[in-house]
């Protein structure tokens, strides 16, 4: 292999060293070939509906009818209009504009979309409930990516997320049960996600073990402990301990009315209000502020930010503990939002789409919400996949994010980088 | 330590000369995983003394730590682990909680139903697991069956992080090649010795291709092995859901996602009569001296623990790092799929979707109890594989759930993982008072234990 491969390698150093990688520009080309044959020239005859408002809103707008062929096209081409401007880009030593990858990535999820939809045995799609469902199911997912997002930016590697969600989601079911009250479930999640990061942090940053075994052991001990309080406590007592009841849903009178973004802006339960409150909050703390500045010194270089009078390791343990309230919230969802009860293992590996997310938003608070939000349409395209039965299995929809993940760590999509820092203690002196 | 000492300084340089070089990112492939800028959390895999000065004796003990640790320790480890899993036990226990109501006035009861609550399940894991007046040893030779694909998939974890890899891996690597596995033993029909013999090439291949995945990836590109093995699992899971719905791999007449019974050619034969225990136990046996023997006698898996030691040291010393880690991915990947295989061709004979249940993850947690050493990873495997040959038992009998088993093997490898823990719950080794007092402190001490252990 390295025989074949390093001809062309030697070949390409004798380029200047600043020529922007051309990875971006291949990949988008590829990809919107791809797009353009599959989706377009073999793509379904059928004309796709998609149902912008539904029947009982307020305002009503008609559903969008594209046809699946000819859509495909128009779509492939606009995506090697954009695959084309930053390959020109590249020719001219330029790189790509951070919206392009975006923009391309949204057109080649409707083109997608059209594609599953216009082939499907039913070709119609409620496309208002699509986006909700979308968000309903990314709420966990984001508040698990701040919580990796908190963590890692100040250097310790959170593997621990799935663990975080699952103790948060039991806490908030039983203590929601006793007390009666959701809201005070959802806080006791939020203890709860706290008291599983402080684990992580005290092993990892006073006994220095490594943090991806702390992470992956303490997966497994919150799901033992819970399943073991679930199969002791919450099966034969359901009554006495798993009935939370569910957090209220507050809908904002007439902008929960607007079609589309009124149900998943202003129709949400306070869960759901406070994830755009926490990712707003993270990104302007880590970003805009003296904590945020200093936050991101002890990920990248805790040396250099120790010699400035930063305590290294008080800011590490007090931000995981942080990372793991802000999740356990996201725990919460599932047993005060989504359903009404706990069962066992109800997390079901979302903290590792969460981690995901993380990587694949870049270690940013914002990039991290908009990974979960694609991974959330993922999910819940999925599910919707069987129902208008297409020919897609759903399984190659829920490897999606996974895929895309190592796409990203490969660098095939881009270059993700984590702090510095990240993963490694820190030891004075 | 000398070594140590020398990189607090050029470590730091040396870092910062290399990120430079990846914009231009076609460079890197000749010298890859030593590129530290790739993939994420890096630095923290390379458990090299010299990597980064302020880091590297954590790192560089974590593997000698798991390595040369003091099996004492793991002893205690276990004991403390095992009273914990009994207090969550008795926590939900009614008698315990009646006699509670009156601890003052008789504590004697309290602690009588305390201590009942806290033996019967182990009493009954014990009976599950190893012998019982019933069935004699019975128990002891299903969890060496339970056992064998724990071992299997445990060498493969230890092996990689005697390379200095993470493999959370192994539970993807089983899974493609029980598939392969169950394929051809279901679909094709060959005769008796060949049959078998091909399932297992084919899981074999599968698995070590799945793990070759990881390799290349790190090696080439920098991708981090930790996020890439958890996507893969979770890539394998979705690939068997998908072909358990699929006509070639569903029973003929049946709509559940299982797939025909093995042919009796393509499984392992049964070692004694009247149990679940076949010859897939031996391969383990014989695996477990191979791995060492690769680790301790031959040069690649000298040049392994090179690579794993300081794979700055071991590319100087002319070991070509990037082949390394993809071999070691790939070799760690076939050690899993002979767990595949055994679950398949021996312990199942179906494949299911839960083929590989929780085996890639109990992996993890053999090879560290067992300090990644090959013998360390057989008795941890055969230790664990009586927690969940006996668990089953202990459930019917006492009512206790099965989770209790995750409970007491987490918190076995989190004590082990953390020797000043223990240690201080034990208050051993008062020579060195202060060492884990504060957190500056316990590093030096780490370092002194992890050379002392060396020499």
């Amino acid at each position: 292999m390295s025989a074949t491969s390093t001809a062309p390698k030697s070949g390409s150093t004798a380029l200047p060293a600043f020529r922007p990688s051309m990875k971006v520009p291949l990949s988008l080309g590829i990809l919107a070939l791809i797009a353009l044959v599959f989706f377009g020239f073999l793509g379904p005859d059928q004309t796709a509906e998609m149902k912008i408002s539904d029947a009982g809103d307020a305002v009503a707008v008609p559903a969008l009818m594209i046809p699946g062929q000819v859509g495909g096209v128009v779509l492939g081409i606009l995506l090697l209009a954009m695959a084309a401007y930053s390959i020109y880009l590249w020719t001219q030593g330029e790189r790509s504009p951070k919206w392009l990858p975006i923009a391309f990535a949204v057109v080649f999820v409707f083109a997608l979309l059209v594609w599953i939809v216009a082939g499907a045995r039913q070709p119609s799609i409620s496309l208002a409930g699509l986006v909700a469902g979308s968000v309903t199911l990314a709420v966990p997912l984001v508040f698990g990516s701040l919580s990796g997002v908190l963590c890692e930016r100040v250097g310790v590697v959170n593997i621990a997320i799935e663990g975080q969600l699952l103790g948060g989601a039991f806490t908030a079911a039983l203590v929601a049960t006793m007390t009666g009250s959701p809201y005070i479930g959802l806080i006791a999640a939020a203890a709860a996600g706290a008291a599983v990061s402080m684990v992580l942090a005290v092993f990892s940053i006073k006994y220095l073990v490594n943090q991806i075994i702390v992470g992956v052991v303490l997966n497994v001990l919150v799901s033992g402990i819970t399943g073991f309080l679930y199969g002791t406590l919450m099966v034969p007592n359901k009554e006495q301990f798993n009935t939370p009841g569910r957090l209220d849903i507050l809908p904002i009178p007439l902008l929960s009315d607007i079609p589309i973004i009124g149900p998943i802006l202003f129709e949400q339960s306070i869960a759901g209000y406070l994830m755009y409150i926490a990712v707003a909050v993270v990104w302007f703390g880590l970003f805009k502020t003296r904590w945020g500045l200093r936050v991101r010194a002890v990920g990248e270089h805790p040396q250099a930010a120790d010699t400035l009078g930063i305590n290294v390791n008080a800011t590490r343990f007090w931000n995981v503990t942080l990372g793991g309230a802000i999740a356990g919230i996201g725990g919460a969802v599932f047993t005060l939002v989504t359903i009404d009860s706990f069962t066992k293992d109800i997390s079901g590996g979302r903290g590792f789409i969460a981690l995901a997310a993380l990587i694949f938003g870049r270690w940013n608070p914002i990039g991290a919400f908009l990974a979960s939000l694609l991974f959330g349409f993922a999910y819940n395209l999925q599910s919707i996949l069987g129902i208008i039965g297409t020919p897609v299995p759903s399984q190659f929809m829920a490897m999606l994010p996974y895929l895309v993940t190592i796409f990203a760590v490969a660098g095939l999509v881009g270059k993700s980088r984590p702090p510095a820092a990240s993963g490694i203690p820190y030891v004075k002196g | 330590m000398t070594e140590n000492n020398q990189s607090q300084g050029s470590g730091k340089h040396q870092s910062k000369d290399q990120t430079p070089e990846v914009p231009a990112s076609e460079v890197r492939a000749a010298d890859v995983s030593l590129d530290t800028a790739g993939g994420m959390l890096e630095p923290s895999i390379v458990p090299v003394s010299s990597q980064s000065g302020d880091t590297g004796h954590q790192q560089g003990s974590l593997v000698r730590r798991i390595v040369m640790g003091n099996g004492f320790v793991s002893v205690l480890a276990v004991i403390v682990a095992l009273f914990l899993g009994g207090l969550l036990i008795a926590s939900t226990d009614a008698q315990v909680a009646k006699t509670a109501g009156y601890l003052f006035a008789r504590p004697t009861d309290f602690l009588s139903a305390l201590w009942s609550a806290m033996t019967e399940s182990y009493v009954a894991l014990f009976q599950g697991a190893v012998f019982n007046t019933r069935q004699g040893f019975q128990p002891l030779l299903e969890t060496m069956t339970v056992a064998t694909p724990l071992i299997c998939a445990g060498l493969g974890v230890a092996l990689a992080f005697r390379a200095g890899l993470f493999n959370i891996g192994a539970q993807g690597q089983i899974i493609i090649s029980a598939t392969l596995a169950a394929y051809v033993g279901f679909a094709w029909h060959l005769p008796f010795g060949l049959h078998l013999l091909v399932v297992i090439i084919m899981g074999v291949l599968g698995g070590a291709a799945w793990g070759a995945i990881v390799g290349i990836l790190k090696a080439r590109t920098g991708a981090h092995e930790v996020i890439v093995t958890i996507m893969l699992n979770y890539v394998a899971l979705f690939l068997l859901d998908f072909l358990l719905n699929t006509a070639a791999f569903r029973r003929p007449g049946d709509n559940s996602p299982i797939s025909p019974r093995l042919d009796e050619t393509a499984t392992y034969p049964v070692l004694i009569p009247g149990s679940r225990l076949h010859l897939g136990f031996l391969v383990a046996v014989a695996l477990t001296f191979g791995v060492w023997w690769m680790l301790n006698r031959s040069t690649i898996g000298f040049e392994f623990r090179a690579v794993g030691a300081n794979p700055v040291a071991a590319r100087t010393a002319g070991i070509n790092v990037p082949r390394a880690t993809i071999l070691v991915m790939a070799l760690a990947g076939a050690l899993a799929a002979f767990g595949g295989v055994a679950q398949v061709a021996g312990t199942e004979k179906v494949l299911t979707g839960g083929v590989a249940a929780q085996i890639g993850f109990d992996a993890i947690t053999v090879a560290l109890l067992g300090r990644s050493t090959p013998w360390g990873t057989f008795f941890a495997g055969l230790l664990f594989g009586a927690f969940r040959a006996g668990a089953v038992q202990m459930q019917i009998q006492t009512g206790t759930p099965i989770d209790i088993v995750l409970v007491v093997q987490s918190l076995i490898v989190l004590f082990i993982a953390a020797p000043p823990l223990i240690r201080s719950i034990f208050r051993l080794e008062p020579k060195k008072k202060d060492k884990n007092k504060t957190p500056k402190a316990a590093p030096k001490a780490a370092l002194a234990n992890a050379s002392g252990g060396a020499k």
